[in-house]
């Protein structure tokens, strides 16, 4: 029955979504976060799909994985904060890069990703458990 | 006189097969819907019900150092052609995979029900009421 391996493909994906909303609300609860040096400041995190290749003589389907997380590389915000107890001798502090609207978006589109995920979850089942009605009228 | 279930059932128990692997290819699409450079995929369905009757025929080994030979699956498989490719090289679109799905499902079910009545005809031979 390959239609059980659905939910193997689909558990990947919906994985794989979780660990990106992760990595949104890291983002999300770390925006305001401040560093001394330009090095500490929190960077945006984020993670990189990857489709999983099956060795050739499996099936048809393929998961998804998560590779790696990368962190933004967008210039760290430099702040003029005298008064700040993390400042540095010069006055500054390094706040994060993340983009609010950025991680918004992305956990949107993760979300529904998600959903996508369940539902092609819930066809297999509801297909799975036809089947199983088979020859019962 | 013997009862072949394979003649009795016909052609439904591949056109059930190929729906399941049918499900297996779009959940792949679906689940790599971010995957950057994924190349959504779709199964020829007439073409993949007629290699479904071929026997898989292997090649015999005679030496130890012979390879295990295996001829290789025929391909059904194809590439769909991307409306709107993405800037990452993602070709799959999600309405479509859905409505894929949808179609698919539906298909399966009426395949499902095909075999039903096929089984409750077999019953009342059986039976000979």
């Amino acid at each position: 029955m390959s239609l059980f391996k659905v939910f193997d493909i689909a558990g990947s994906g919906m994985s794989a979504q979780m660990l990106r909303l992760n990595t949104v609300s890291s983002n999300l609860a770390n925006a305001q976060t401040y560093s001394t040096t330009e090095e500490g400041a929190y960077r945006s995190r984020q993670p990189v799909f990857q489709t999983v290749l099956n060795d050739f003589n499996n099936e048809d389907g393929s998961k998804v994985r998560v590779t790696q997380i990368v962190e933004s590389d967008a210039t760290v915000p430099m702040n003029y904060m005298p008064n700040h107890p993390l400042a540095n001798e010069q006055g500054y502090v390094f706040g994060s890069n993340v983009n609010a609207v950025e991680e918004m978006t992305n956990m949107m589109s993760a979300s529904r990703s998600y959903q996508n995920n369940t539902e092609m979850m819930n066809t297999s089942k509801e297909l799975l458990l036809r089947t199983l009605q088979l020859g019962r009228g | 006189m013997t009862i072949n279930f394979d003649k009795a059932l016909g052609i439904h128990v591949q056109a059930l097969n190929v729906r399941q692997q049918r499900t297996q290819v779009l959940a792949t699409n679906v689940v790599n819907a971010d995957t950057p450079g994924y190349k959504a995929k779709e199964i020829d369905f007439r073409a993949a019900l007629k290699t479904a009757n071929i026997q898989q025929v292997g090649v015999s080994r005679t030496h130890a150092g012979h390879i295990d030979g295996m001829p290789q699956p025929p391909t059904y498989e194809f590439y769909r052609v991307a409306e709107q490719p993405s800037v990452d090289g993602n070709t799959v679109d999600i309405q479509q995979e859905k409505a894929a799905v949808a179609d698919n499902s539906v298909r399966y079910q009426s395949t499902v029900s095909f075999l039903s009545r096929k089984f409750s005809g077999l019953t009342a031979a059986f039976r000979g009421e």
